[in-house]
């Protein structure tokens, strides 16, 4: 079954996807553009899309309804932990994406965290003044170089994605996650799996929490909440392949002229 | 000589008239955001603070532009009439789901802290919304159409930089979709939610 998932998607990921050398902002902004994720699943996705709502509202949903309530502190703190850990993809990103000076500051954020910031804790480097940390991952390495999205789809539990993201999370399980290779791949004996499994649980049930309110009121007032959710999704994944936070890049305003002529 | 003194006061005054009641897109935003948080952080019931909130909305957000845009590229197979009823069937529909989103927050704090300029028709205001003990701060972004200056409106609303215009055209244009493209299909939604929910 998962060989056959593995096929789809490496089959789907090559057909659609469009390689090419360099790309530059332009390009990657019309190629990362929500409506040009192709839907080639949907009935799939949406069936997935509802065993995830079932899912979340059995564990995620209750789970995060009651760790939304623990103080501040100690949110921010676990917050703080996942970020750091966060780092060992994003540095090895930062340097396939050929951000060298970014890489650096990167690794210093996390040496710094990690021991003065007690094991990722307290966010010292934001303290010291350090540039603002962006995650990255080796689906936006992969974008970086000119790949395309291919087709969205949702992974039970995992949630929404592209196929080429899916298929580049996978270089997190042979060696592209420092995280995962402590904890699952090699036996340490500092750690086990259960550290990576539970603060990747963990790391799901605060992204709930930080987002409690925001997703019931968009389940509540939205006519389609697949499609609402398929948008928002696709929108802040453009946005962290452009490393932008500012709807200028983002929208057409070709789209708002056009009423215009109409009104 | 007269005339062309009077002329000239005539040019002033109105001139003088024209940039009194200009509004500044941040000072828009601002006085917005203040009046709905006064109407949120009172003692109301939840009904009287959305009939509140939607008269606010009504003055102050292009609803009509919004439903058009909305709609995407099937705006122009419409005919008038089928335009006509859909103007008025998204009016329902926006004014509720917007202030009932909006009910849901008590006394949320704004602070407007920059805007940009993109020509002369928009305006990009930036504003950030005070964090809680059960949520984190979020940043705001306005759109402001300023064709008309002394009656700017808001278009959209981009929150940690997603688009709701968009987002809501996205579920708009899935709708369509997975109808044909039956025009009627989506007006029979919208008509639902504005009675059902």
């Amino acid at each position: 079954m998962i060989k056959k998932l593995i096929v789809i998607l490496f089959t789907t990921f090559t057909l659609i996807a469009n390689v090419s050398a360099s790309s530059d902002g332009e390009l990657l902004l019309e190629k990362n553009n929500p409506s040009e994720v192709k839907e080639c699943f949907e009935n799939i996705n949406r069936a997935s899309f509802a065993f995830n709502q079932v899912l979340d509202g059995i564990l995620f949903k209750p789970v995060a309804s009651v760790y939304k309530k623990l103080p501040s502190p100690i949110k921010s703190g676990v917050s703080n932990s996942l970020d750091n850990l966060s780092n060992l993809v994003t540095i090895p990103n930062n340097l396939l994406q050929g951000d060298f000076a970014l890489a650096g500051a990167n690794t210093g954020r996390f040496l710094i965290n990690t021991t003065v910031g007690v094991l990722g804790l307290v966010d010292v480097a934001q303290h010291l003044g350090m540039t603002d940390y962006n995650k990255e991952d080796y689906g936006q390495s992969l974008a970086k170089a000119g790949v395309g999205p291919g087709c969205y789809i949702v992974l039970p539990i995992l949630g929404p994605s592209t196929a080429r993201d899916t298929v580049a999370s996978v270089a997190n399980f042979f060696g592209g996650d420092a995280w995962y290779n402590v904890t699952v791949k090699n036996d340490t004996h500092y750690f086990r799996d259960i550290d990576y499994y539970s603060s990747k649980i963990t790391g799901g049930v605060d992204f709930r929490a930080k987002n409690f309110d925001a997703l019931e009121n968009l389940e509540k007032n939205s006519l389609d909440f697949y499609a609402s959710v398929k948008s928002l999704y696709l929108q802040d994944r453009q946005q962290k392949i452009l490393n932008v936070k500012k709807i200028i890049d983002t929208q057409n305003d070709s789209d708002w002229e056009e009423i215009e002529d109409q009104q | 000589m007269k005339l062309n003194k009077i002329l000239l006061i005539i040019a002033i005054y109105f001139l003088s008239l024209n940039n009194s009641f200009s509004i500044e897109p941040d000072i828009f935003v601002q006085s917005t955001v203040n009046r709905a948080s006064k109407i949120l952080s009172e003692n109301l019931t939840k009904e009287k603070k959305i009939e509140e909130l939607k008269k606010i909305a009504i003055e102050t957000v292009d609803i009509k532009g919004i439903g058009f845009y909305t709609l995407g590229s099937a705006r122009k197979n419409l005919s008038d009439e089928q335009k006509k009823r859909y103007s008025e069937l998204f009016e329902k529909y926006f004014l509720k789901s917007f202030s009932s989103r909006l009910a849901e927050y008590t006394n949320p704090e704004i602070d407007v802290f920059g805007k940009e300029v993109l020509n002369d028709k928009y305006t990009i205001v930036n504003s950030l919304l005070k964090g809680t003990s059960e949520r984190p701060e979020v940043k705001i972004d306005w759109r402001i159409y300023t064709k008309s200056k002394e009656n700017p409106l808001i278009r959209d609303l981009i929150i940690e930089g997603l688009s709701l215009a968009r987002t809501q055209k996205e579920e708009f244009s899935s709708i369509l979709d997975s109808n044909d493209g039956n025009i009627e299909a989506l007006f029979k939604t919208l008509k639902e939610f504005a009675n059902n929910q």
